[in-house]
């Protein structure tokens, strides 16, 4: 059993000083949408081809990266990151810079076409909720779920490789949910303060819908 | 609604977020999903992780002809996959695996009644009717079974369950619900194996019956 509480606050953890300068960078820059989300927003509002290439070149190569390690043949690989590509371009008006990063959202579409293409059936899916959406972005919501991502990110980095090989095993499917329980070190710390911070987001939102 | 106070356990969303929870469990996940904004939340941030480990995987360059087929399909025109909504009590996943029909439901006996969505090697789903007072008899399992009430409540050993909750029993659980006086109960109720009513169906019936 492998259970891991991550702190990921700074004044607890010793950082590595080109992860310091970079977490400076970051706060510098406080209210700033990163470029991706930018390019989706993009794309969503303004059917713009030019930011979807620049989406595409930003993350079908790593979208392959991912896919290839579960075990895909490379024309497999590509077929499934044409899919996923595709589904973005489609679904666009369901991103919500609010609730999802760009990331976690085409991890998302990935993962839904990878199991409808290898296992012939619809994985089922949560109803969507109905949000209204806006053109304007509420910039602080969507920089503070940035920054979130952004601490997760260094936190999953400051893994020990063996931790690190069993997160990435759990999100590319290939742990059962036994296996998770009692083998992996999910960050559940950062994870869990997401949460919280994520439903108050999300019960502001529905604020006045229900 | 009566409050949620028994949600999906963390390790089953993360195996539902990265798609390797069997088909029945999915089906009532995304089902408690939708009735759950808690579960919602912690789910977007099991993606969140997932968007995290993908963008940090190493890139694989991708071919031309790729992003050349993909760019000439944009302006394609396309059929739209189906959107389930909800329907009465049934949650959008629930009505897509009735196919937008109402169930149809098979007497078990004593009141209670069984419509099976979905069943294969990996697992069964199936909705029950359960009359107020009635117990369902006694059910074994081998291995997991994820029960969300979807009208009523019952209450087992272990406690009380409302609508929305997802009852998670395993194994060493020998557990008999019974419904709650009021309305009837109606459950969704996955499973890995097949179930055991050990107080209705000789055991060799089993395959027969599907139970
Ligand atoms: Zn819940």
């Amino acid at each position: 059993m492998l259970m891991l509480e991550l702190d990921i606050s700074p004044t607890k953890q010793a950082l590595p000083a080109a992860v310091k300068r970079k977490q400076k960078r970051v706060s510098e820059h406080k209210m700033e949408i990163s470029q991706q989300t930018r390019w989706m927003l993009a794309v969503r509002d303004r059917r713009d081809k030019k930011a979807f290439s620049e989406l595409f070149d930003f993350y079908a190569p790593r979208l392959k990266g991912f896919v290839n390690r579960s075990g895909v043949s490379s024309q497999q690989a590509e077929e499934i990151v044409q899919e996923v590509m595709l589904t973005i371009w489609r679904k666009a008006e369901m991103f919500d810079p609010h609730r999802a990063q760009v990331s976690a959202w085409i991890y998302q579409i990935a993962r839904n076409r990878q199991i409808d293409m290898m296992r012939k059936e619809n994985r089922p899916v949560p109803e969507e909720l109905s949000i209204e959406q806006s053109d304007e972005p509420d910039v602080g919501q969507v920089v503070a779920l940035e920054q979130e991502t952004e601490k997760l990110r260094q936190a999953l980095e400051n893994l020990n490789e063996e931790q690190k090989t069993m997160i990435e095993k759990a999100y590319l499917g290939e742990l059962t949910h036994q296996e998770i329980s009692t083998q992996t070190g999910l960050p559940m710390g950062t994870v869990k303060s997401r949460i919280r911070l994520g439903l108050e987001r999300l019960r502001h939102e529905l604020k006045g819908l229900r | 609604m009566t409050v949620i106070t028994h949600h999906i356990p963390d390790h089953i969303l993360a195996a539902y977020a990265a798609g390797n929870l069997p088909h029945a469990f999915a089906i009532v996940v995304a089902s408690h999903v939708s009735l759950c904004d808690e579960c919602r939340v912690a789910l977007e941030a099991h993606q969140t992780v997932g968007g995290a480990v993908m963008e940090g995987a190493d890139s694989v360059a991708v071919s031309n002809a790729l992003k050349d087929n993909l760019f000439a399909q944009l302006d394609e025109p396309f059929t739209p996959q189906p959107v389930f909504e909800r329907k009465g009590v049934y949650p959008g996943p629930v009505v897509e695996a009735l196919k937008g029909k109402e169930p149809r439901w098979k007497k078990l006996g004593m009141g209670v009644r069984q419509d099976i969505l979905a069943a294969n090697d990996q697992g069964s789903v199936r909705l029950l009717y359960i009359p107020p007072g009635q117990a369902v008899p006694d059910h074994g399992h081998n291995g997991l079974e994820l029960t969300l009430v979807l009208q009523g409540s019952f209450s087992d050993q272990t406690g009380r369950f409302g609508t929305g909750d997802v009852e998670v029993a395993t194994e060493d659980l020998d557990h008999t619900p019974i419904a709650d006086e009021g309305e009837p109960c109606i459950c969704l109720a996955a499973t890995d194996a097949p179930l055991r009513f050990n107080a209705w169906v000789p055991r060799l019936l089993q395959p027969i019956f599907r139970i």
